[in-house]
């Protein structure tokens, strides 16, 4: 049964990759992308490791895919540029040099993947070859939220702690480098107008709203 | 299954995300291909900790993924001010660093 399962994930798995490198619309590789990802929360839980795929479907599938998707959508037809529109074609999406960079691509992807099977197949671990280790179902064996838990406040507490911090230095630096610049908003007919906060506040005092541009002088 | 099947997905999954960074050029479908890089590398890290059976590769996939997460963050940023900027949303276009 769980090989029967392994398989049907595994080609969800690849068939989602390729799709994330072929499709020409941003959009649809960002699909092909959530595919992939759930398939491979499947293959997380065949591994015993529930707390991991709940992540996986929860954050990359969920909160993640969801950034992906509004900023293809606001970038909108503009993903192909000029350059890729003069050399419209089944392959466009690769460029003008298509052919030279597509085979030299699928020559160096192949070389790595042929590199990668020998280093980890070739290791002449013996456990590669099995099922795993012994595994014995319960609330707090290997896997479960209260194990990884208990890990990550004790053992990795550290790790836990720089993770958290680099996550709001990244989410304040995609705020500052998302947000309006001078002379650029002239797409926008709110921007010169006053708005009750911009007399009750003054300006120029680092809040959030000035961190996104939308009370910028 | 055997862990080397997983790994053999691990190792196409890492390959095929490879192939994208090096021959797409919108620099959206480059960061897509970057966590699919992320992902292979992550499917291994688990299927090892299932060798092991111990919870130090599923933590160091948790943390990976925290870090691609501020890597899209950072990324999606860079885009939209791309965007802004009215320049060309194409990575072979964008050859200078200069503002």
């Amino acid at each position: 049964m769980s090989s029967v399962i392994f398989f049907i994930a595994a080609t969800g798995v690849i068939t989602g990759a390729i799709g994330v490198v072929l499709l020409r619309n941003p959009f649809y590789a960002v699909l092909a992308l959530v595919v992939h990802l759930i398939s491979l929360a499947v293959l997380f839980l065949l591994l015993r490791s529930e707390f991991v795929a709940a992540v996986q479907v929860v954050v990359y599938a969920g909160a993640v895919m969801v950034l992906y998707v509004s900023v293809a959508a606001y970038i909108g037809d503009d993903g192909e540029t000029i350059g890729a529109r003069l050399h419209a074609g089944p392959f466009a999406a690769f460029g003008p040099s298509g052919n030279a960079l597509r085979l030299g691509g699928a020559l160096l992807g192949g070389a790595l993947l042929v590199e990668l099977l020998i280093a980890l197949l070739g290791t002449g671990l013996k456990a590669v070859d099995s099922f795993g280790a012994p595994y014995a179902p319960g609330p707090k064996t290997y896997g479960t939220p209260a194990y990884i838990g208990n890990l990550l406040l004790t053992r990795f507490l550290l790790v836990f702690e720089v993770a958290s911090f680099l996550l709001l230095v990244a989410a304040v630096g995609g705020v500052v480098l998302a947000r309006r610049r001078g002379g650029l908003g002239e797409d926008d007919p709110d921007e010169g107008r006053l708005t009750p906060v911009d007399v009750l506040m003054p300006r120029s005092t680092g809040t959030m709203a000035e961190g996104v541009g939308s009370r910028m002088p | 299954m055997s862990i080397a099947w997983y790994l053999s997905v691990s190792a196409i999954v890492f390959a095929l995300g490879a192939v994208g960074v090096m021959t797409r050029r919108n620099p959206l479908v480059v960061l897509l291909c970057l966590e699919l890089m992320l992902n292979g590398g992550n499917l291994a890290l688990i299927a090892f900790a299932r060798m092991w059976g111990n919870g130090d590769g599923q933590i160091l996939a948790v943390i990976v993924m925290t870090v691609a997460a501020c890597e899209v963050c950072i990324g999606l940023g860079m885009i939209v001010a791309i965007y802004r900027r009215r320049l060309p949303i194409d990575v072979d276009e964008l050859r200078e660093l200069q503002g």
